[in-house]
């Protein structure tokens, strides 16, 4: 899955990645990586991971045989290879989880001293980090993120949550002051393909410091590093039926939101879904967390530092191939500096390597899944055809696996539809605007609130757009950075509640 | 020969100003004995998407407010409502039938309450917002903000006391407010919202609708531009309906039926937080 950089003209091969529309070949390139020497893979290693060939559901501290008996395949989206089998969990097995969950909460869980439960993920969170790199390669293997990411970003901030959350067991009484905060229940918690690991670990570590416990249902693409966390629940001696594992599709994520014995719901994924989970609950008591799309403005300035914005712009919107909720999707550039901009931006993207995930210089894997890259092709295509300009470098992509070249379009205008809907993949829509007012009427013009950028060397403005972004998140002269400590989580229909920080615990706690 | 009194109809309080019903409807509010006291004002749909729009344009500003200055904005009205206690009191005793002893428990907590949310505005950001110590080298801090425009549904009863204590951690904070008052009792909510129009509460910040509860609901929980709603009713059916409308724009919905209004727990800091968002802001470190 070597790829290259090559000044390469348009392949056939190539074209059919967007097929249909025009693609503007890069004529002035200054940066050239590529072509001056023979590259040389760096692949991490991943035969010495052994991958058993099915994988049960993991109830009650055991792993059990859906009672269906099915189970459905898990593949790599880099090669379309089978990596294992997956348990399909339906509502029948739901309903035994959260049984054991409740057993779990009311015998066990809810009743042990906040110092123990601490001690518990603290253990949990050590087994991750001494397991981090086998984690890391099969995520990338499940999901087709690249190594480089699993290894650095993900997995370091999925341990980093559980010892977080860990201290905070025993001093949750000084997070609420005047009150004194109660576990729910059983929190059911459904996740995305995007982070999988770092989502169970940013619902599972709260909701267990705060005595609740828990029914998780990862993405039907990427189950494999949750069930792999399961075995690490065995290892650390977590009480049986604390977290229960829930492999399978839609239809499973819905059997825990209408589950009558779960007590709340936080679920992390498109807006779509999570209006439908909203009304699944209606006339229940059930409470309820939503982390729902984005479509983040990423605004620079012209007196920002334009080499670390072109940084920071890549980072937006290519970290993770775009499969990010909060990724800096539209990018507002001041109208004295754009042509330099896309100049930057185009040089840029010519240098990121595409290809194989598990390689240390990838910068952009495979795309998650098929549906996916269809829909990526879908809404570049209509950009196209409303008459956005398309720039993506001259690269190969590998002959198998989900690909999508790392693109940007010029000339969109707000209401285009790749400026509205979320993508949610390597594509960003570039814009204008003359005056800061303007900018920020533009960022705020969408349904979505989760997240947005601002780059200026000017202190004082940065406050004032900060201020005037209706976003969850905004990172200023940085982007794209997470950490345990900072809450994070969207205004308008981007959701509502925050995960991480002293905040996140609201979510997870009830007030006496 | 008895002098013959003087009928009033109590209106809407929509973006300062006091219009009739544009349905031009109205309803007859009547003592506990059956007597007629006065009419009110039967709100529309297009009464309720008129305070929207004057909610929305309200909040421009009233959000952009020094925290000090809404402070002194919300104590100004506990001012207001000292100063004319008596005639709401007197208004809570013929509507309900309670005695005037009663009354002015009411209407003396629904003050102090006032002056103790407004001493929340510039301090509840401190108590729960927070610098946040990341392990990467950005200064990272997060500030709670208003979350727009929020619909406040009264119960019943305590009408002005439920009022006072669902409105005041709403509009504290920045937000402003659509109220749909007490349906039984409209006449102290609609007194309140006169008092109010002479405190120096900007219009727009606080509106009140009076009329029937369950004819607003779907529109309340259908519209768009509506952020959140603080349903203090206590009406398990129209809950129902309220919460449906997360499913369309996700506005934000809580239900806020309190066990008794005259606890000191119905004084709840924690409400302040139904109506705000928490906004995370990062920067690097560096020279």
């Amino acid at each position: 899955m070597k790829t290259k950089t090559k000044a390469v003209k348009l392949s056939a091969k190539r074209a059919m990645v967007t097929p249909g529309h025009p693609v503007v070949p890069l004529k002035d390139r200054r940066l050239n990586f590529g072509d001056k020497w023979d590259y040389a893979p760096a692949p991490e290693d991943f035969k010495s991971y052994v991958i058993a060939p099915r994988h049960d559901l993991f109830i009650n501290g055991k792993f059990t045989a859906p009672h269906s008996g099915k189970h459905f395949d898990t593949i790599n989206p880099a090669t379309e290879e089978k990596i294992t089998e997956i348990a399909l969990g339906d509502a029948e097995d739901v309903d035994i989880a959260v049984k054991a969950a409740r057993r779990a909460y009311e015998k066990v869980w809810s009743k042990m001293p906040g110092r123990e439960r601490g001690k518990y993920l603290y253990r949990i969170a050590r087994i991750i980090q001494e397991k981090a790199r086998e984690l890391a390669v099969l995520e990338t293997m499940d999901g087709g993120k690249p190594i480089k990411e699993t290894r650095d970003v993900d997995l370091p901030i999925v341990a980093a949550h559980f010892f977080y959350h860990a201290g905070w067991a025993d001093k949750l009484q000084y997070a609420f002051p005047g009150r004194t905060p109660r576990p729910l229940g059983v929190v059911g918690q459904i996740i995305p393909w995007n982070f999988p690991l770092l989502m169970a670990a940013w619902k599972i570590a709260p909701a267990l410091a705060c005595g609740n416990t828990v029914v998780i249902k990862p993405s039907k693409t990427t189950s494999l590093t949750l069930v792999r966390l399961a075995q690490i629940f065995q290892e650390a001696e977590l009480p049986e039926g604390v977290v229960n594992v829930i492999t399978g599709v839609g239809e499973t994520g819905t059997a825990i939101v209408k589950h009558p014995d779960v007590n709340k719901i936080a679920f992390t994924g498109s807006t779509e879904i999570g209006k439908q989970l909203a009304q699944m609950i209606v006339g229940t008591d059930k409470r309820i967390t939503l982390e729902l799309g984005g479509k983040a403005a990423n605004i620079v300035f012209e007196d920002a530092p334009i080499d670390q914005a072109i940084e920071g712009i890549i980072a937006g919107i290519y970290f993770n191939m775009g499969h990010v909720c909060c990724a800096g999707s539209r990018l507002l550039v001041q109208e004295s500096i754009y042509p330099k901009v896309v100049k930057k931006l185009r040089d840029r993207i010519q240098t990121l390597r595409i290809g194989n995930p598990l390689d240390k210089n990838t910068d952009i894997g495979a795309i998650n899944n098929k549906p996916q890259l269809e829909k990526i092709r879908e809404l570049v295509q209509s950009g196209a055809d409303e008459g956005a300009e398309i720039v993506q470098p001259v690269c190969q992509l590998p002959e198998r696996g989900y690909w999508y070249p790392p693109t940007f379009l010029t000339g969109v205008t707000a209401s285009h539809r790749v400026a509205q809907e979320e993508i949610f993949g390597p594509v960003l829509s570039v814009m204008t605007f003359r005056t800061p007012e303007e900018a920020v009427e533009r960022a705020n013009n969408t349904p979505y609130g989760l997240s947005a950028g601002v780059w200026t060397d000017k202190g004082s403005k940065i406050f004032k757009i900060v201020n005037q972004l209706r976003a969850g998140v905004v990172w200023a002269n940085t982007y794209n950075k997470f950490d345990p400590t900072s809450p994070f989580g969207g205004y308008k229909e981007s959701g509502f509640g925050r995960e991480g920080g002293v905040q996140g615990l609201a979510a997870y706690c009830r007030l006496d | 020969m008895n002098r013959l009194d003087v009928k009033k109809t109590y209106k809407l309080y929509i973006g300062g100003k006091f219009p009739r019903s544009e349905s031009g409807r109205y309803l007859a509010a009547k003592s506990p004995a059956g007597q007629h006291l006065d009419n009110f004002a039967h709100a529309s749909r297009k009464d309720f998407r008129d305070a929207v729009v004057a909610a929305r344009v309200a909040v421009e500003g009233w959000g952009k407010a020094s925290a000090y200055n809404r402070g002194q904005i919300l104590y100004r009205a506990a001012e207001m409502l000292q100063n004319r206690a008596g005639e709401l009191v007197n208004e809570i005793a013929r509507s309900t039938g309670v005695t005037s002893v009663k009354a002015k428990r009411e209407v003396t907590l629904a003050i102090d309450r006032l002056v103790h949310f407004a001493g929340w505005t510039d301090k509840y950001q401190q108590v729960f917002g927070s610098v946040n110590p990341v392990a990467s080298s950005h200064f990272d801090f997060t500030t709670p903000e208003p979350t727009g425009v929020a619909v406040v549904l009264a119960p019943d009863e305590p009408a002005l006391l439920a009022l006072v204590s669902l409105v005041a951690p709403v509009v504290l904070s920045g937000n402003t407010a659509i109220v749909v008052a007490s349906e039984k009792f409209p006449l102290p909510a609609a007194t309140f919202a006169e008092i109010l129009a002479t405190s120096d509460l900007p219009g727009g910040v606080v509106n009140l609708l009076t009329g029937k509860r369950a004819e607003l609901v779907p529109h309340i929980a259908s519209h768009m531009d509506v952020n959140a709603i603080v349903d203090g009713a206590g009406d398990r059916e129209l809950a129902a309906k309220l919460q449906a409308g997360v499913a369309i724009n996700l506005k934000r919905y809580f239900n806020r039926a309190a066990a008794d209004w005259f606890s000191a727990r119905a004084e709840e800091p924690y409400r302040i937080l139904d109506t705000v968002e928490f906004k995370t802001a990062w920067h690097p470190i560096g020279v």
